[in-house]
């Protein structure tokens, strides 16, 4: 099994670091009904950083790729399904 | 008494040592499966005797036995005890864990340590539970409804919370345990297609409590955060939102059901390729659709909120959702029905309530499309209509399987034998019993008799007394069981390995198995369910001279 | 395997079977906190959804600065972990117990910052909650009271979540001072680490979604 270095743990905390005064900068212009959609983004592209590389899931068997990726899947069926609810509740009424 | 060396039983897991200490701190799944099978025996009981008032309540059309207040408590304590101190844990952690590692031919789990922390977290929540029942009890119903639950109510909520809370964890625990031990520690040569059918089914379940259990361990916390400090989440008058608890609490307890059914469906595979003698027909159908369970479970939830104020476009999606979950279930009943056909079919006990549990569920299953259907259940959400349909997959459904499991793994389990004739009335008894209990709800839901309410017009009152009438029959039928299976324990005939010529590695072991299951780690060489019809089973019921079908 | 080395568990064939189920069922634990907090952040999206100005009045009640600066140290934190988890699979005892104390003390850092900011929460009246003296009226800012229950529950589900994790890395610095937890014992080291990144991933997602809703032009 392959195992990353300490300067590839150096680089990705760099990133991170970026990425986090990218979040606060772009926090600081008025983006609307964006804001939430570019915040979540920023902060997934650091959660995967921390997901592949210092929880090593880049490194390992396929088998935790899967059970990572489920436990994503399984909250996009709760947030999924749940909204379908919430973001339908002001459309127009079924006729009857 | 002292018998001389030869005849003495061998060392087992259950005489290993008799001492209390190496009970209660054992790692052995097995002997952890039977402290697990006392604990739930016990709040069967306690399920059975708050149901036992209802019913007998529910005779009169007037509220005459109880108050309300105290009916209301009633059927709460019977929902939250037998669904998450029976039924939930019932066939998971004591056939599941006697059997996982026996199946795969393991020595044990692959954390026993957290299987015993499994068991004392489920022991430790049920006693809280226990307490606020005997304290005064609960009165929200099991599902816990806001803002009755986090506002209004002033029963033992909180205590009653905290106690689920807990056994949360139990069920996560036992679910990570099964999946890891599946994955890590087959024996050589057990391939994921030689498995047996239990298997599939519990792997299945393990993932439906990994995933699931966490949702409604955040809901149960969040109600009792806003009990105890006002942290208003689902209080409108805080700017909460009462349905976003509903969606919390059903995203667990749909999947929480098929928890319930699915490894009830693994013990039917299981005693209905024994007792046909045959390998399952389309037995790579039958454990993918375990896992079709599980995915397509977890998607269907808005089916219990269709008349809470959800929107109609949700509840569109879910309806045509929960009509397809029930294809993969409808697979499995087509199967065991192939498997049956033209079979030397032999009737013993467990083959009854397998039997039981097809046609049981079968029922259960199809009115739960009527359900899936919105305009039907506009009318028939919150009456008996409902209380029928899943009184006839858990009670006709799972507890069939479950006394079916028991009953099969029993010698395994005691190195006993129970007596088969007692077991067959007892069998048949519980069958004719339940049906005559719970028949009669459907019409009664279809006549708009509401669930909950101790009081109902006179009409419908033959029903009910139809109905308490099958309860006693019922509850007659499974004090038999509990009667003879202990009676075995001492004066039940000597079991041999296998005494029903089934297949699987847990058969190859002595009744009961040794501490460490297998002396070297068996091979796997064959394919699951190798029936050899003309000789070994013969030869098997010959030496014992068990009746034949 | 002709010798069994003492880490090994009686029912495991090997160690590596061992080392993997080990990782597995840590992975399958994180997965069930995946879905306990995404309950959460579930009930963040509906009320934001439903509340998006009051969100951004209560979003420009926090302190952007400690806020960004707690992130930075976490996310520091989980850097010396992953040097922690490197430095115990190559059996450098004094380095792991080094790196370990390390990012202990930058939790201790993280959670005295976040102590602080609950007091000034309390002092400046926004806590809706528990009895509290609130400084607004609960039943015409309903929005804001929901921001602020969301924002100590979230938060603090996470701070009790680092609470943990912080006596957990005590114990296996403790454990690592003595000799224990290198090369083939290690797996502690690794499933802690993974335990503590998840915790740090959490609050990634925390900072900009109770932080950074309100526009600001300059510091807080």
């Amino acid at each position: 099994m392959r195992h990353p270095t300490d300067n590839l743990y150096y680089l990705v905390f760099a990133a991170l670091m970026v990425l986090l005064l990218l979040t606060v900068g772009v926090s600081r212009y008025e983006l609307g009904a964006w804001s939430l959609p570019v915040a979540a983004g920023i902060a997934s592209v650091k959660a995967v950083l921390i997901l592949l590389y210092f929880m090593h899931v880049r490194y390992s068997r396929p088998l935790i790729w899967l059970v990572a990726g489920a436990g994503f899947f399984w909250l996009a069926i709760l947030f999924g399904l749940t909204l379908s609810d919430y973001l339908t509740r002001d459309w127009p009424a079924l006729p009857h | 008494m002292n018998l001389p060396a030869a005849a003495r039983p061998p060392r087992n897991y259950l005489n290993a040592s008799y001492s209390l200490h190496t009970w209660l701190f054992t790692l052995d799944h097995k002997r952890i499966a039977i402290l697990y099978l006392l604990t739930i025996t016990f709040f069967f009981v306690i399920g059975g005797v708050a149901a036992t008032i209802v019913r007998l309540e529910l005779m009169t059309p007037a509220g005459d036995l109880v108050e309300s207040e105290t009916y209301n408590k009633l059927f709460t304590i019977h929902g939250i005890t037998m669904i998450f101190f029976f039924l939930i844990p019932s066939i998971p952690t004591v056939l599941g864990n006697f059997l996982v590692p026996l199946m795969l031919g393991a020595r044990d789990l692959a954390f026993p340590r957290l299987n015993l922390l499994s068991y004392y977290l489920f022991a430790f929540g049920g006693l809280l539970t226990l307490w606020a029942i005997l304290a005064g009890g609960v009165d929200t119903g099991w599902t816990f409804y806001t803002p009755y639950s986090s506002t209004y109510s002033n029963t033992y909520v909180m205590t009653t919370a905290v106690g689920v809370f807990i056994t949360g964890f139990s069920s996560i625990l036992t679910g990570l345990n099964f999946i890891v031990t599946t994955h890590m520690m087959r024996a050589p040569g057990q391939t994921w297609f030689r498995l047996p059918l239990f298997i599939w089914s519990m792997y299945a379940t393990s993932l439906i409590m990994v995933l699931a259990t966490p949702v409604v361990t955040l809901a149960i916390l969040l109600v009792g955060l806003e009990r105890l400090f006002g942290i208003g989440i689902f209080d409108p008058a805080l700017g909460g939102d009462p349905l976003l608890f509903q969606h919390l609490f059903w995203f667990y307890s749909h999947p929480a059901v098929y928890i319930m059914i699915l490894p009830a469906m693994g013990v039917v595979s299981e005693l209905v390729a024994c007792f046909s003698r045959r390998r399952p027909f389309g037995y790579a159908f039958i454990g993918f659709s375990s896992f079709a369970i599980a995915v397509l479970s977890f998607l269907v939830w808005g089916h219990h909120m269709f008349v809470s104020g959800q929107s109609p476009y949700a509840g569109l999606v879910f309806s045509m959702l929960s009509f397809l979950v029930a294809i993969p279930s409808a697979v499995k009943v087509f199967n065991w029905t192939a498997t049956l056909y033209k079979a030397s079919i032999s009737y013993n006990t467990p083959m009854l309530y397998a039997l039981g549990f097809i046609g049981l569920f079968t029922v259960g299953g199809l009115t739960g499309l009527f359900l899936a259907t919105l305009a039907i259940d506009r009318h028939v959400h919150d009456t008996y209509f409902i209380v029928a349909h899943f009184h006839y997959i858990m009670v006709g459904g799972t507890v069939m399987a479950y006394l079916g499991g028991i009953h099969f793994w029993w010698p395994k389990m005691t190195g006993r034998m129970y007596p088969e004739g007692w077991a067959r009335f007892s069998a048949v008894l519980i069958f004719a019993g339940f049906n005559l209990t719970f028949f009669p709800q459907f019409i009664l839901g279809y006549l708009g008799m509401p669930r909950r309410y101790h009081v109902y017009p006179e009409e419908w009152q033959v029903l009910n007394v139809m109905s308490s009438a099958g309860a006693s029959i019922l509850a007659f039928g499974y004090f038999f069981p509990i009667t003879y299976l202990t009676w075995s324990l001492w004066y039940g005939a000597p079991a041999p390995p296998n005494p029903f010529g089934h297949t699987g590695l847990e058969w190859q072991t002595p009744s009961p198995p040794p501490t460490y299951n297998f002396d070297r780690v068996p091979i796997v060489e064959e394919e699951a369910y190798n029936f050899d019809p003309d000789d070994t089973q013969r030869k098997a019921r010959e030496e014992q001279e068990l009746p034949v079908g | 395997m002709a010798e069994h080395s003492r880490a090994l568990a009686h029912h495991f064939e090997n160690l590596e079977q061992q080392r993997d189920a080990g990782e597995l069922g840590m992975w399958l634990f994180l997965t069930t906190e995946i879905m306990f907090f995404g309950g959460l952040f579930l009930a963040y999206c509906v009320f934001r959804a439903w509340y998006p100005a009051e969100f951004v009045a209560g979003s420009e009640t926090m302190d952007v600065t400690l806020g960004t600066i707690n992130t930075a140290v976490l996310l520091t934190s989980s850097l010396s972990m992953a040097l922690a988890v490197r430095a115990a699979g190559q059996s450098q005892r004094r380095r792991l117990v080094a790196l370990l104390v390390a990012t202990t003390l930058l939790g201790v850092v993280f959670l005295g910052i976040k102590s602080y900011e609950y007091h000034h929460k309390y002092e400046e009246g926004l806590i809706p909650f528990g009895g509290f003296p609130f400084a607004y009226d609960t039943g015409r800012r309903a929005g804001l009271v929901t921001f602020l229950n969301l924002y100590f529950l979230m938060t603090g589900l996470h701070a009790f979540h680092m609470v943990v994790g912080i006596f957990m890395l005590l114990a296996l610095a403790v454990l690592a001072w003595r000799g224990g937890l290198l090369g083939e014992r290690s797996l502690p080291v690794h499933n802690i680490g993974l335990y503590w990144h998840f915790v740090d991933l959490v609050w990634v997602y925390l900072f900009p979604f109770f932080y950074l809703i309100a526009v600001r032009s300059g510091g807080h």
